[in-house]
């Protein structure tokens, strides 16, 4: 019975593959061909690099197919990266300690962000453009630099310092550089063009005739926010939220920067592995829990909207 | 109770006395005073861009009016927000809540008021039934067809009970057909629930189907207020009697008045008109004779008509209830009259460059001013 249910969904689809135009599959085939090339295969290597075992040679690990000596030939598959990161509390500490900084700035991003959409998409037509170039205008330097920047504020004898002695606000300097608030700062910083940009897309679609309604009907402007605002401006702060949460998890330049020794993150680790350690192998392991790590909530959520729609299909 | 009522009887339902407003440079609304009785079906009519929408939103508490002053039950309101005014309005493009279901954009308001969870939900049953679309409410508004999508807005409008129900081209959006059955579900909704009504409209008919009341505007301001049928029958201006219905206009100098009946020379009637009219009027004032095209009638030889006049047919619009002739006197002034169809596919009687003689009684027509 399921042979037969699996075979006429499979004729199924014969028949829709035949009934689709050439073009179509080129239109649809590009991102698919995309994700395979650059993102599929990529990781498909990081996997395997993650299962071998690490060497002094180049490239530094072992391939899994070895010959030994007396001519067998030996499949080896190293799960002792694996078993590393999850003994070494090292690891963990700096999975929490990039959720941590992640969902904090997420947070930040979104309490700082959307207030600045919002504004934009509902300044006056000409004034909107320029709004959202200034949004834009910091990706014309380059991120190091901008980072960088940073520094020469937050010093212990930078801009920030100087200034607020000046005022006579402090009379001592504040220790900010090297914490992990120098990590917060940045991090909304650098991030928060990502978050007010879906979130102004969402935003400036919101027919203001909806809060007037809202409005005739009795709702006074907070309650015109949290029953039509928010809850149609949800699909920007998704996305928004994402776009900020999951580069921040894997971020490294800003905690190495700006931090200090108690800003431990993945990414900043995963460089360390790499790079300093030249352990490829449990930098791919981590890059592989990493990856997993943020898709299991991407995908219950994509899960959890398609059921929510099925059920109100349904009803 | 007996305040209120004492009160309905000097005080009209709403007051807006004095009110313009001005975008820019441009009145939008110049200077209109209107007072609205209760329990009427109140149409603001007007072309397109003549400020109805915006009278309509400054009732609603959307606009600030920049002179002038609004009362509601005899309330001052015209600085109270939209969410402060007993005052309840059905959208031109319905703005229904696109991630409500129908009966949570219904019980909105409700929700507001904090009216308990039971008493709600029997009140979203009742809208529901009101406008027949009582299996709907689960729907979200983009699920429903066009027709529906209005029934919800003025459902979610209504739900509150409101004193005043402002409506904002409520039939726009519909196809003839429903929106001429929809006319008809309104007058009776607006009956049974006894709510004023204030419709706006640049559709005269719908107007006339309707309303109690019309208030005709022109360029922000109030051409007239009356009556449909007064309206029709006694339009005070040019503008007012063209708007509304077709008529045939002939500018004259006023020649003579005995008693009632005056005397009107014009050129393009080809002569002398006699109209009945009351009001005193002064000789040789510029003044326009209107007359309905159904109100003129072919003349014959015996008849005792005060305005004849001659022409011939030179188009023929057959509408399938009745028939247009357009008929072209001496001075090149064409003549609309109207006769209905009573015989199917018999001879017509009239053809086009057929010469005919037209008359009516001084009764039937009237004199314009301006
Ligand atoms: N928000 C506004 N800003 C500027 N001009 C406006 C605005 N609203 C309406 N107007 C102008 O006021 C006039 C009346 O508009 P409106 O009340 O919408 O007319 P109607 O509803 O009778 O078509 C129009 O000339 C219109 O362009
Ligand atoms: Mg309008």
């Amino acid at each position: 019975m399921g042979a037969s249910a699996g075979a006429g969904a499979l004729t199924a689809l014969r028949a829709r593959w035949r009934r689709m135009a050439p073009g179509r599959w080129l239109v649809t085939g590009i991102p698919w061909l995309w994700l395979v090339v650059f993102f599929c295969l990529p990781f498909l290597f990081i996997l395997k690099i993650s299962l071998s075992e690490p060497a002094l040679a180049q490239p530094p690990y072992l391939g899994w197919i070895r010959e030994t000596a007396d001519g067998l030939v030996n499949i080896v598959v190293n799960f002792g990266n694996y078993r590393l990161l999850w003994e070494d509390s090292l690891y963990a500490s700096a999975l929490l300690g990039s959720l941590q900084v992640a969902s904090i700035s997420t947070v930040l991003c979104l309490l700082i962000g959307y207030p600045m959409a919002y504004a934009i998409a509902r300044a006056p037509s000409h004034l909107r453009m320029p709004l959202l170039m200034l949004v834009i205008l910091p990706f014309w330097t380059s991120f190091l630099i901008r980072v960088y920047a940073w520094m020469g504020i937050l010093n212990t004898n930078g801009i920030l310092n100087n200034f607020l002695l000046w005022l006579g606000v402090i009379d001592q300097p504040l220790e900010i550089m090297h914490t992990s608030l120098a990590v917060y700062i940045g991090v909304t910083y650098a991030y928060l063009p990502f978050m007010i940009l879906p979130l102004y897309a969402t935003l400036s679609r919101l027919d203001p005739v909806l809060l007037e309604a809202a409005a005739d009907l009795g709702a006074r402007p907070l309650r015109q926010f949290l029953t039509i605002t928010w809850p149609q401006s949800v699909p920007g702060v998704i996305a928004g939220a994402m776009l900020v949460f999951i580069p921040v998890m894997g971020e490294f330049v800003i905690p190495d920067l700006l931090g200090g020794p108690d800003s431990l993150m993945l990414g900043k680790l995963m460089w360390t592995e790499f790079f300093n350690n030249r352990d490829w192998p449990v930098a791919s392991a981590l890059a592989a829990v990493l990856l997993v790590v943020l898709i299991i909530p991407f995908l219950l959520l994509r899960h959890y909207e398609s059921r929510a729609e099925l059920m109100e299909d349904a009803t | 109770m007996s305040n209120a009522v004492a009160n309905a009887d000097q005080e009209p339902l709403v007051r807006i006395q004095n009110i313009s407003k001005v975008f820019g440079s441009t009145y939008a609304v110049d200077n209109i005073s209107l007072d609205i009785e209760e329990k009427a079906f109140f149409s603001l009519l007007g072309s397109s861009g003549c400020g109805k929408t915006t009278l309509l939103r400054m009732l609603a508490g959307f606009e600030t009016p920049t002179e002038g002053r609004i009362y509601i039950d005899g309330q001052d309101v015209t600085d109270l927000p939209p969410y402060e005014r007993q005052v309840n309005m059905m959208f031109q493009s319905y703005a229904l809540f696109p991630h409500m279901s129908v009966a949570d954009n219904i019980a909105y308001g409700l929700k507001q008021d904090r009216m308990a969870r039971a008493q709600r939900d029997e009140r979203v049953r009742e809208m529901l039934a009101l406008v027949q679309i009582e299996k709907l409410g689960h729907r979200k508004p983009h699920q429903l067809s066009g027709g529906q999508r209005q029934r919800v807005a003025l459902a979610r409008a209504l739900a509150k009970l409101p004193k005043i129900l402002l409506l904002d081209e409520p039939l726009g959006a519909l196809d003839r057909k429903l929106r001429e059955q929809t006319q008809f579900e309104l007058v009776n909704l607006q009956e049974r629930l006894g709510i004023t009504f204030i419709v706006v409209t640049h559709d005269q008919e719908e107007a006339m189907t309707m309303s109690s009341r019309i208030a005709l505007m022109r360029e922000g301001r109030i051409e007239q207020v009356d009556s449909p049928r007064r309206m029709y029958e006694f339009p005070l201006s040019r503008y007012a009697a063209s708007f509304i219905g077709n008529v045939n206009l002939f500018e004259g100098i006023v020649h003579s008045q005995d008693g009632d009946q005056v005397r009107v020379d014009s050129e393009e009637a080809g002569g002398q008109l006699c109209v009945r009219h009351s009001q005193p009027m002064t000789v040789g004032m510029p003044v326009t004779v209107a007359v309905r095209p159904e109100k003129i009638r072919m003349a014959q030889a015996g008849d005792d008509l005060p305005n004849r006049m001659q022409g011939v047919i030179r188009e023929i619009a057959y509408l399938g209830d009745e028939s247009i002739y357009h008929v072209e006197l001496a001075s090149g002034k064409r003549v609309k009259y109207t006769q209905p169809n009573v015989q199917a596919l018999a001879e017509l009687p009239l053809t086009w460059g057929q010469t005919i003689a037209l008359g009516w009684h001084a009764d039937r027509c009237g004199l314009l001013a301006q």
